[in-house]
């Protein structure tokens, strides 16, 4: 069987540019996987975490919005942020994951825009929390 | 004829002024790098990014999203322009007002209005002068530009397109060619035209999109115009602590040519002070014989 190529973009930095297996990311319909010979695919991204395979070795990267785009077995995965398991500062994300909930049961109902920011910034940080526990 | 203490005096301070423009260019050249790297990173984001949304696009209908609609009459414009906080770096900044002014009377001659948003204090102080119509103006931020900066800055564009108080935006900054040259460059921001990729016939297929291609487009559409902008920013910082390092190096060359010069003269001028008082003492021994 054939391989994927997996690209993983930020504006900051190439993150990930593998040969791999597998790969198993959240799209904004569900999670989804891609195996080689896909069809030509586009998905939206949302925060979550995003998984690949390369030989028995799995690798876990938490993400946040953007989107992906699989053609000819290239899996190119365009997110404003990720970060694998290992990069993710736990302690910073239970902070903003504090913040964001302290926010939210204040505001309800206040404003709608913070409401939303602060509903991602949660998204965000759970995402973070998740895939650096099942790293360590 | 300067005296040999004014020539002395000249030489220290030419020197002064080397120290000063060669620690400029330091400065700079250690700025270049971080800014460089920034904007190398950026570049397979933004290359993916043009290639996905122009492959989208082009099976799409135009007309299916106002933000790629071209109006059919254009009477109000938008420039977003960028220019440096600061001097010192040759001709980097003209060229850019430059082309931005002869854009804009370009504009006015054909009976458009055009309303200017600026980033730069250099920018923003030749306009404010001549009495154009600003909208905007940041400075002071390069450096801490971020893409919610950036996002920002897309989502009050893209209102007051969609508000039809302006017809079309578009901005010009210095893109980096190479070290040596930066040249400013007009790219047009709204309406979008995608990027045109070349099709292969094999690739023709439709897109399997989830959500609908409409859905995704929505979130597509603003998020490329803050990557261009993102990339003008960074391509204009690096461009202009390049600018700034080209310049300081040819200032601290022409410095180093005037010591050269100074030094010459003041030779002359030691060696014929004691030539003539040289001609002094003999000329008196020789009275006293």
């Amino acid at each position: 069987m054939g391989k994927l190529i997996l690209e993983v973009v930020t504006p900051a930095r190439r993150v990930v540019k593998e040969e791999v297996d597998m790969v198993v990311a959240p799209g904004t319909e569900g999670m989804f996987g891609v195996l080689p010979g896909h069809m030509l695919f586009l998905s939206g991204i949302v925060p979550g975490e995003l998984s690949y395979n390369s030989g028995s070795e799995r690798t876990y990267l938490a993400v946040t919005n953007g989107f992906a785009e699989i053609s000819n077995d290239r899996v190119s995965i365009l997110v404003d942020a990720a970060e694998k398991a290992a990069d993710i500062d736990v302690e910073r994300a239970r902070r903003a994951m504090q913040r964001a909930k302290e926010r939210l049961s204040k505001q309800r109902g206040t404003e709608e825009i913070d409401f939303k920011r602060a509903e991602a910034a949660l998204q965000r940080a759970m995402a973070r929390i998740k895939v650096a526990e099942k790293a360590a | 004829m300067a005296t040999l203490r004014d020539i002395q005096r000249k030489i220290a301070a030419v020197k002064k002024t080397r120290q000063i423009t060669r620690a400029m260019n330091m400065v700079a050249a250690a700025k270049l790098r971080s800014t460089q790297g920034r904007m190398e990173n950026f570049e397979p984001y933004a290359e993916k990014f043009a290639e996905v949304l122009g492959s989208l696009a082009n099976r799409l209908d135009p007309e299916i999203h106002p933000l790629l609609v071209r109006r059919s009459s254009i009477s109000r414009v938008e420039l977003l322009h960028f220019t440096a906080d600061r001097g010192l770096c040759g001709s980097f900044n003209t060229n850019s007002i430059t082309k931005a002014e002869q854009w804009v009377k370009d504009q006015q001659a054909r009976g458009v209005e055009c309303a200017l948003t600026l980033v730069g204090k250099k920018g923003r102080d030749y306009f404010r002068k001549r009495n154009f119509n600003i909208t905007e103006a940041h400075t002071n931020i390069y450096g801490s530009v971020d893409i919610s900066f950036v996002n920002k800055m897309t989502g009050a564009f893209i209102e007051r397109f969609l508000r039809e108080e302006t017809d079309e935006v578009y901005m010009i900054y210095s893109r980096f060619v190479s070290m040596v040259k930066q040249e400013p460059t007009l790219v047009k921001l709204l309406p979008i035209e995608p990027p045109k990729v070349e099709e292969k016939a094999e690739e023709a297929t439709d897109y399997l999109c989830e959500p609908s291609a409409e859905e995704l487009l929505k979130d597509l559409l603003p998020k490329h115009i803050s990557v261009q902008i993102l990339n003008a920013f960074l391509q204009q910082e690096t461009s202009e602590h390049a600018a700034r390092m080209a310049a300081m190096d040819n200032a601290s060359k022409n410095c180093s040519e005037m010591v050269d010069n100074l030094t010459l003269v003041y030779n002359k001028a030691r060696q014929a002070a004691i030539t003539a008082e040289l001609m002094d003492i003999v000329g008196g021994a020789e009275a006293l014989r």
